[in-house]
């Protein structure tokens, strides 16, 4: 039996040491949040924060990852939804299937926490998450509204939401 | 009953501990439940359905019954959108749910057509479904004014409301919904004028975004249900090879491996507590394969093959004016130029996967799927149970573009080892490598191009033939007649309606000689229309240049017939500034055509360095889909187009050799990322009349706008993808 924090909550869980982090957190923890795209770490699909760093967990043993070190998927980014990079997201519509999105959100949630205000090239070296539906300039224009404080209008989508709000 | 999002979100999430949720899996519809005598009272569906797209309930929610399947292109919400329209219903109320393929059998396909594929969602079922929603307000008006025992003349409908305009009095539909449910549906119902409609053509936000932001969503791969177990699975990497041998005793010792299963003479699973165990074991299964007929197939040897057909004698023809061969030969000046196109895999980001449960009385599938029917009948005939003891309930997909949609060879699969397993839920997922080893590939073609030009530069004949790979031979054989596959000429078609060439010559010829690798096809996001618009675009623009005359005056003289494809080629040039001079270092480039019923255009800019790196800036795209029903939707559809078509023309090639795909994972098949999308700029220029696709057509102009701004930039004329395989350095 070996533990995690993850989420804040330590998780106890059974896996051989080479079971890459994604698995455990999907099969063991339940965590479905965070996708297999490609287990080679091309794709950026099960990005999750390990001590606030975007980790490619479909590469990395378990047990590798300390039982000190704080996890955060998807699913701990927030309480419902209420992250400044989910309310971009949320607000300039950018999912398509959605399924590389998990990803792209911690990936962006996490360049943020280190550049506040990043440029069109901090954004290209920190978002290398593959999205095969093209939601790329969506996911640009929602990182820098959310680094503006939740600014969505020079997006220029004007989007109508069901509360009456547009973006 | 059916699965709502709530509920299959719970299921994903919860652990699905409580068997009375899959339970509830049985439960058919309402209305149906009396024909099959079985109690509607477990269904928890208080509302009855006031016909098969509309369900109010009590609180006045309205559940609108979307049978297409929704994979991120955004027609769930454009579905609900025109059902809503005709409803009158408030918005805000509205939700959404699949009814399953097996329910759509047994009302004898009331919900019509399950296929997600074609960029036909709204535009082939957007009379029915507005009809649905216009039925169910006119019974709910109806039962209004039969409780108030006034005529329904005297009644109107807005936002959920219904108000008799003499006495003023008002209820809502949720209040009437029981009543209404047992109005006779009128024979008669008209539907609005377009200029009236307040819910379709606005930017509404989708129905679906919160889940996708929050992990919530469950996708085919997060199923979980009560004792199931995970399969992982190798099929022969060389196609049409079969499994010669296996040690099974080899995987069984490894850890949570519960059985090994030999699926169909080509594959084998392994069955685990986990998918890692079940996948870690199949790596290590010594696996020996007979590569059968196809061993040393490559995709060398088939352009060799390819390159023949361009000569043949024999060939189908799609398009014919005058005699173009005659008028080609007598022509003072004649241009020739071959193109080719390569295969690709769809690269899905959710790879496919499925669950399944058999037992010798019934089967039921759980999987991303874009026709849900065709799931039906592949889980049917590989579970040999009737239709009628089969189910396929949808998940939401990690992406389609045409991979889910015509061959269900997953479900098929995961059916055969649940059929191993009696009464045990297999969750089948398949590896990114099995993923790329398996597709429907876009089909490999080359195209010679020879045109006939009289001395003023004029075009007095085209001839295009084109070799290679049918879709519809690989998949609907019986579609191809006199080897004649019609879909082999989308955007080269005579005028019409659909996939209609935007030029008229003098004479013309457009023929196809078909030659089938032992690679299966598919139909991949823009299918024909993708090489047919670079071979034509690219051309034209050829012909532009080697007679010295501008690329978009060039192209107006031809298009004077086709004031649609015109259109919308303007538009695009003249919003990116055509004309105008570029930026310094920044080089232009046009395409245009017209498929799945909308026409579509491209100015793209670009630049190169002097040591040969491509940027593309920015690309201004205009788009007439007749009709608009949600502008904000088709402007990420068209995004999301450039970044397909951009993959597939700076990346995309599956190989074969030794008969077998080359290309297994993202890092030999690279995709777009970030730092190469441009900046998109979408027109949306809806002409009314018509009603045409959004989530095709776009990629067909991606590459040769881009193409043809790369010679304006270098002189180089590409004419064989991607560009990766080229050096771009200016001669």
């Amino acid at each position: 039996m070996a533990t995690l924090n993850v989420n804040g909550e330590s998780r106890s869980f059974e896996a051989e040491p080479d079971t890459p982090l994604l698995w455990v957190l999907r099969e063991q923890l339940g965590l479905t949040g965070t996708k297999y795209g490609c287990g080679v770490a091309q794709c950026g699909a099960c990005t999750v924060h390990i001590d606030g760093v975007p980790t490619r967990t479909c590469v990395r043993p378990v047990s590798t990852v300390k039982a000190t070190e704080k996890i955060v998927t998807i699913e701990g980014l927030s309480s419902g939804g209420s992250h400044p990079v989910q309310k971009a997201w949320v607000a300039l519509d950018v999912p398509q299937c959605g399924f590389c999105q998990s990803g792209m959100i911690m990936a962006a949630a996490a360049l943020l926490k280190t550049k506040p205000d990043p440029t069109d090239a901090d954004i290209d070296e920190a978002m290398t998450n593959i999205c095969r539906c093209g939601t790329y300039n969506r996911v640009r224009a929602a990182i820098k509204s959310a680094a503006k404080g939740g600014e969505t209008k020079s997006a220029g989508l004007s989007i109508q939401h069901r509360d009456g709000s547009t973006t | 009953m059916t699965m709502s999002l709530s509920r299959r979100r719970f299921l994903g999430t919860s652990a699905a501990a409580a068997g009375t949720l899959v339970v509830g899996f049985h439960i058919p519809l309402a209305r149906d439940a009396s024909a099959q005598g079985t109690s509607t009272a477990a269904s928890g569906a208080a509302a009855p359905e006031i016909n098969a797209w509309v369900v109010v309930k009590p609180d006045d929610t309205v559940v609108i019954r979307i049978a297409r399947s929704e994979m991120g292109q955004g027609s769930l919400t454009g579905l609900a959108q025109l059902v809503a329209e005709e409803l009158d219903c408030n918005w805000s109320k509205v939700t959404t749910e699949y009814p399953t393929p097996g329910q759509n059998l047994a009302r004898n396909r009331v919900w019509g057509n399950f296929s997600t594929g074609g960029s036909r969602g709204i535009r082939d079922s957007q009379e029915y479904v507005r009809k649905g929603g216009a039925t169910a307000r006119m019974m709910l008006v109806q039962a209004a004014a039969d409780s108030w025992k006034v005529p329904v003349g005297e009644c109107v409908a807005a936002n959920g409301v219904i108000t008799h305009t003499t006495s003023g009095r008002s209820t809502t539909y949720g209040k009437v919904a029981a009543a209404a449910a047992n109005v006779t549906p009128p024979a008669d119902v008209p539907l609005k004028n377009p200029k009236d409609w307040k819910v379709v053509g606005k930017r509404l936000a989708r129905l679906d975004t919160a889940d996708k932001v929050t992990g919530a969503q469950v996708y085919g791969m997060d199923l979980k249900l009560p004792g199931m177990l995970n399969a992982a699975i190798k099929d022969c990497p060389v196609f049409g090879g079969r499994v010669k041998s296996v040690d099974t005793a080899a995987a069984m010792k490894r850890p949570g491996v519960k059985k090994v299963v030999r699926v169909g003479d080509s594959a084998v699973a392994v069955v685990a507590d986990t998918w890692w165990h079940a996948k870690s074991a199949l790596d290590a299964l010594p696996i020996e394969w007979d590569n059968g007929p196809n061993a040393t197939a490559s995709s060398a040897k088939f352009a060799a093959v390819m390159k023949a057909g361009l000569d043949a004698e024999q060939a189908a023809i799609g398009n014919q004016v005058g005699d173009a061969r005659a008028a080609i030969a007598a022509a003072p000046r004649k241009i020739e130029a071959v193109y080719s196109y390569p295969h690709q895999n769809h690269a899905t980001m959710e790879t496919m996967n499925a669950t399944a449960r058999w037992t010798p009385e019934r089967c039921e599938v759980w999987t991303p799927t874009q026709n849900g029917e065709a799931a039906l009948a592949a889980a049917s005939e590989a579970a040999e149970l009737p239709l009628a003891k089969c189910d396929v309930y949808k998940l939401h997909l990690g992406g389609g573009f045409g991979r889910r949609g015509a061959v269900h060879d997953w479900v098929r699969q995961v059916v055969a080892i649940a059929k191993d397993m009696p009464g045990t839920p297999i969750k089948l997922i398949w590896s990114r490598e099995e993923d790329m080893l398996h597709g429907s590939y876009h089909p490999v073609t080359q195209c010679k191009l020879t045109a006939g030009l009289d001395a003023q530069g004029n075009v007095t004949a085209l001839h295009m033939r084109i070799s290679g790979q049918s879709i519809s031979a690989g998949l609907f054989p019986a579609n191809v007649k006199d080897g004649k596959d019609p879909v082999v000429f989308q955007g080269l078609n005579p005028p019409g309606p659909e996939a209609s060439i935007g030029y008229t010559f003098p004479a013309l010829l457009i023929d196809h000689a078909m030659r089938n690798p032992s690679v299966p096809p598919g139909f991949w996001r823009g299918v024909n229309l993708n090489q047919n618009t670079i071979y034509l675009e690219c051309f034209i623009d050829e012909l532009a240049y080697a007679t010295r005359q501008e690329p978009l005056a060039f192209r107006r003289k031809l298009m004077a017939n086709h004031p649609k494809h015109l259109a919308v080629l303007n538009a695009a040039a003249e919003r990116a500034g055509w004309g105008t001079p570029a930026p310094k270092g920044i080089y232009r480039g046009l395409a245009q055509t017209m498929g799945f019923g909308s026409y579509v255009a491209a100015c793209a800019e670009v630049s190169v360095s002097d040591t040969g790196t491509l940027k593309i800036h920015r690309i201004v795209a205009a788009t007439d889909p007749g009709y608009a029903v949600n502008p904000q939707q088709i402007e990420a559809q068209v995004e999301g187009s450039f970044a397909y078509g951009l993959s597939a023309a700076l990346y995309g090639e599956c190989t074969v050799k030794d008969g077998r795909m080359e290309q297994e994972n993202f890092n030999t098949y690279r995709v777009l990322r970030m730092d190469e999308m441009p900046a998109v700029e979408t027109i949306v220029m809806p002409s009314g009349g018509f009603w045409g696709g959004v989530g095709e057509p776009t990629i067909a102009v991606a590459a040769p706008a881009v193409l043809n701004a790369i010679f304006a930039a270098t002189g180089k004329r590409i004419r064989e993808l991607p560009l990766k395989n080229h050096d771009l350095k200016k001669a």
